[in-house]
């Protein structure tokens, strides 16, 4: 017994003093800008040495922590050991029709009757959660599907929302007829500015992008005769009703339901797409580049097809977006709008539907809701970006592929009724 | 016979480095011929020049499917371009779809041979549900022949080594190809294993007539498997012909003076 | 004449900031291939500290250029701590993992950064105490050129040259390069790749702060956002010069610069930075191997 104990005890007081160290270091690291500040107009200095103390408490558990993740990783990889609750506890609930039936349904009704049962405040929220669940599912054909890191998505986001802000202003077009003409003039912008970066290798291609999304950004804040300069454009039309008037939160509702309707048909689109012929051609473009191109596909049409598609998605909630706030400035396309997106399907899982979705509802009605945590937002999106990368690459949900079931006998194969099995 | 690929005074530098220097090689309708010699002397780089990857410094390539009358000068095109025509391959360091199943790495592969497009995938009409039937029986049917039917459902980074080198066959043979180029395709596998490859190579040329071009350095495979053998040495073609002939030829013995030569 | 003078030495110092930031993206692209996307913060972070040691000193009766050299060296010390802190946290764990990780968490890092100093600080411009008077020799072209410029300049050459030496000469420079062309076969000859990253970090992280220091100092404000569009610019200036290559990334940093101020001076100044941006985006695209830089093949 205690023979065995000692190496224990050993490891244990070794790992306790590393992270003492660990976290002297992070004191002193983080004692200039933690500690000293700078109050520019008195031209005085605040000294904040609880922070010092705090700094010092946090660290040193977080580090036990890190060091313990670590050591799993390491050891997981070596036994290549799938995450087996998770991965059980789903084929359960995909195995057993009547679970996931009653989930679905149980989910349907909330999600209907939510604008009755919430304020219009609530629905504001909720529709722009919704918002980022559709940019989230579009940025994920690109990244999470072809594996594309595109970091200026929210470029043929702002090309949707001045398309129609723009074509309500000039020429008093409707919602309904701007959200194909924005969603199109985005596919369009995909197009070309795909057709000569997407040669790139991915590193590159991730630079390039978030140079146009600035450029475009730049170009709307400094054309003024164009789009009105950074003052923006206000008195955008809602989304009419077969003309008939409605009240504000009426509007609200109504622009609720356009929305999870649009959110419907995206994750009909983009489950039906992951399984199908150009879908495959995105995953092998992700996994593997040279073999893919072995295997007959076109590289550059296969990434440009997923490009143009990501933002024909991002023009139709650009579309929504304006019709929602009525007013838009360049100041809401930065480059931290495109980074949230990113962190919503980094975080989610690249390249699963649900992920996305549960990675955007959390990210975006975490901060509203804990209202004390919305100050530190960027920080946690900043910090769970690196920790996501580091412990579970594959996002909070894995995507997990179609499974095909045949008769093992030779001749009449048949195709499985088990399609359903996909994240 | 017909030549299915005729290379003549293939180049390849690497800055400094002449990778290929002026090889010439032809491989015959049906015919299953090797590609063998010391480590770095050039034979993947061959391949890579052949299926479109590295773009030769010089030389020819033809190819031509058996069946038609005009070949195809595969100089500079797109490697898809090339397996489109017919040519397929694998690779040495094998490159699956390592998320992707099993039956999917193959039935990616039948992407050239197959049209459906995003709307078909949107709409699922009734031309794209059945070009994917087909693709899924296709493709279950290739992996039986490579007896991997247990596996379709697995993930490919799953495999067994053995079992990845046969699915990168299947793959390839999923394009439909004329001519397979095999990269070392019996490299880790154990001997039971590789005779069933053997069996299995030559199940491919016989059935489908598709003619097969592989690298090996597994000498007892490819002694017994080939009609004939090229060998390069440092880039350079230093004897060509039957396993007889190539098994006495003092170049051959020379360049691999040091390696195990069990023939 | 004199305009276009201004102009010139204008693009010089710009140009001979973006170079010392490009520095440090070069080497580290050319050791493990991967933008160092939090480059630009730990700019931004080098430029904070040495404000914040200056204001503290500042209390202590230090004054003058000493007090800029004293807050200059603080502010590189911690600099390099950041990079060499960053690098064991965001990139050592992913050394293996598939090519966009690194660069997501990154992305990650970047903007964990800015908003720790927004918290930690604030978000207003803060100004940076002028610490150097004018020299009195530069007084006749100090129409054209400023003694902050000359002082950029100048810092900027003698870093590049002292870098160039450490590389060419030192048993680690040496390692750098080994490195650089091949890991494995470094690995195998016993070089400590993971010391050699380090060191790496940390230089290029020194050089950052160095520029941040500088250009504070020259321009006299700051707030927590100077490093994200000075990162993509001195990134610019790597790619135009030959990502890995490090007189390639001085070259790109003077090209770039001269080409802001030239085109915002003759041009148009409200496009300050979608001159840039085109830059970096033309330059992808038709010659992305850069002026410096060699196409390679990669290796199947
Ligand atoms: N992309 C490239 N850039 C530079 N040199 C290369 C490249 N590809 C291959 N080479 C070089 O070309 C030479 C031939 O390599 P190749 O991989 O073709 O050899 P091989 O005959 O397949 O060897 P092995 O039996 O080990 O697979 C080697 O010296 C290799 O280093
Ligand atoms: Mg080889």
């Amino acid at each position: 017994m205690n023979t065995q104990s000692i190496p224990f005890i050993r490891r244990a007081v070794s790992e306790i003093g590393r992270s003492l160290l660990v976290s002297c270091w992070f004191m002193f690291l983080t004692f200039p800008i933690m500690v000293i500040k700078v109050n520019p107009l008195e031209r005085t200095i605040d000294w904040q040495w609880m922070r010092l103390v705090w700094i010092g408490l946090a660290v040193f558990p977080l580090s036990l922590v890190w060091r313990w993740l670590m050591m799993r990783k390491e050891q997981g990889s070596a036994k290549d050991g799938e995450d087996s609750w998770q991965k059980r506890l789903g084929e359960r609930i995909r195995a057993d029709r009547k679970i996931s039936a009653a989930i679905l349904a149980l989910l349907a009704a909330f999600v209907v009757a939510f604008p009755f049962i919430f304020s219009s405040y609530q629905t504001q929220i909720m529709i722009s959660a919704l918002m980022y669940v559709m940019l989230g599912l579009g940025l994920n054909i690109v990244v999470g599907l072809a594996g594309l890191l595109d970091l200026g998505y929210v470029a043929f986001y702002a090309v949707g929302a001045y398309s129609y802000a723009l074509l309500n202003h000039h020429f008093g077009l409707g919602f309904w007829s701007a959200l194909p003409i924005g969603a199109g003039l985005a596919t369009i912008f995909g197009i070309l500015l795909g057709f000569p970066v997407l040669r790139l290798r991915g590193d590159y291609l991730a630079i390039v992008t978030l140079g146009f999304g600035e450029i475009i950004r730049l170009v709307l804040e400094n054309w003024n005769a164009f789009s009105q300069g950074p003052s923006g454009i206000a008195g955008i039309s809602r989304p009419g009703f077969f003309g008939i008037e409605l009240s504000l939160s009426q509007h609200t509702v109504f622009l609720y339901f356009i929305v999870l309707a649009l959110v419907a048909f995206t994750i009909l689109v983009v489950s039906r797409l992951r399984n199908s012929r150009i879908g495959r051609a995105w995953i092998a473009l992700r996994e593997d580049e040279i073999a893919c191109q072995a295997m007959g596909i076109d590289k550059t049409k296969t990434k440009l097809t997923a490009f143009a598609l990501g933002a024909t998605w991002a023009g139709f909630v650009g579309c929504i977006f304006a019709a929602k706030t009525t007013f838009i400035n360049p100041a809401s396309f930065t480059f931290m709008e495109s980074a949230i997106i990113l962190s919503i399907v980094v975080l989610g899982g690249m390249g699963s539907i649900i992920g996305v979705i549960v990675g955007a509802l959390v990210l975006i009605l975490l901060p509203e809701y804990l209202r004390a945590f919305s100050e530190y937002r960027m920080l946690v999106f900043g910090a769970s970006m690196v920790l996501i990368m580091v412990f579970r690459p594959q996002g909070i949900i894995t995507g997990v592929r179609r499974h095909y079931r045949f008769r093992q006998k030779e001749g009449t194969e048949e195709q499985g009724e088990r399609d359903a099995a996909s994240a | 016979m017909l030549q299915v690929l005729d290379i003549k005074q293939l180049t390849m530098d690497f800055g400094g480095l002449r990778a290929i220097d002026d090889v010439d090689l032809e491989v015959r309708q049906g015919e299953i011929v090797a590609l063998i010699g010391p480590n770095g002397a050039g034979k993947t780089t061959f391949f890579n020049c052949v299926t479109g990857v590295y773009e030769p410094t010089g030389g020819v390539m033809m190819a031509r499917r058996p069946g038609k009358n005009a070949s195809v000068k595969l100089n500079k095109l797109k490697p898809n371009v090339i397996t489109e025509h017919g040519l397929a391959r694998t690779f040495q360091n094998i490159r699956l779809f390592q998320n992707m199943t099993v039956l999917e790495n193959v039935m990616v592969a039948r992407h050239c041979r197959t049209r459906s497009g995003i709307l078909g995938a949107i709409f699922r009409n009734a031309g794209t549900r059945r070009e994917e039937q087909e693709t899924v029986d296709f493709s279950y049917g290739l992996l039986e022949k490579v007896g991997l039917q247990q596996h379709v459902n697995d993930l490919a980074r799953e495999l067994p080594y053995g079992a990845q080198r046969r699915l990168e066959i299947a793959r390839a043979l999923a394009t439909e190809p004329f001519l397979l180029l095999l990269d070392e395709p019996a490299a880790g596998m154990n001997p039971r294993e590789t005779s069933e490859l053997d069996a299995l190579i030559t199940r491919i040329r016989d059935d489908e007539g598709i003619s097969i071009l592989l690298i090996e350095h597994d000498m007892k495979l490819v002694m017994s498997i080939s009609q004939r053998i090229y060998v390069m040495d440092y880039g350079r073609l230093i004897a060509q012909g039957t396993p007889r002939e190539i098994a006495e030829n003092p170049n051959v013995i020379k360049a691999y003076l040091g390696e195990t030569f069990d023939a | 004449m004199d305009y276009f003078l201004e102009l010139f030495f204008g693009g010089l110092t710009r140009g001979s900031i973006y170079a010392l930031i490009a520095l440090g993206y070069t080497m580290v692209y050319g050791i493990i291939q991967l933008i160092n996307f939090a480059h630009g913060e730990i700019y931004m972070i080098g430029a904070f500290t040495a404000l914040i040691a200056a204001s503290a000193l500042s209390l202590l009766g230090l004054n003058g250029p000493a007090l800029l050299v004293l807050a200059g060296l603080i502010a590189v010390i911690y600099s390099a701590a950041y990079g060499y802190t960053i690098e064991k946290i965001a990139y050592k764990p992913l050394r293996t993992a598939q090519r966009l990780s690194p660069l997501i968490s990154a992305i990650g890092m970047s903007i964990f950064l800015q908003n720790y100093v927004l918290l930690a600080q604030t978000s207003d411009f803060l100004s940076f105490p002028t610490l150097v008077d004018e020299f009195a020799f530069m007084e006749p072209v100090s129409h054209i050129m400023r003694s902050s410029e000359l002082l950029i300049v100048l810092t900027t050459l003698v870093c590049t040259v002292l870098l160039t030496l450490f590389i060419k000469f030192s048993r680690m420079g040496k390692a750098m390069r080994a490195t650089a062309q091949d890991k494995t076969m470094a690995m195998l000859l016993g070089i400590n790749i993971n010391q050699v990253i380090s060191v790496t970090f940390i230089i290029g992280s020194s050089l950052a702060a160095v520029g941040g220091v500088l250009i504070s100092n020259h321009i006299g404000q700051i707030n927590f956002y100077i490093g994200f569009i000075a990162g993509i610019k001195a990134f610019t200036a790597a790619v135009l010069g030959g990502i890995g290559s490090i007189p390639g990334a001085v070259l790109g940093g003077l090209i770039l610069g001269w080409t802001e101020s030239f085109a915002t001076g003759y041009v148009s100044s409200d496009y300050e930075d979608v001159f840039a941006f085109g830059l970096l985006v033309f330059i992808l695209i038709f010659r992305p191997a850069g002026i410096l830089g060699r196409t390679s093949t990669d290796k199947v």
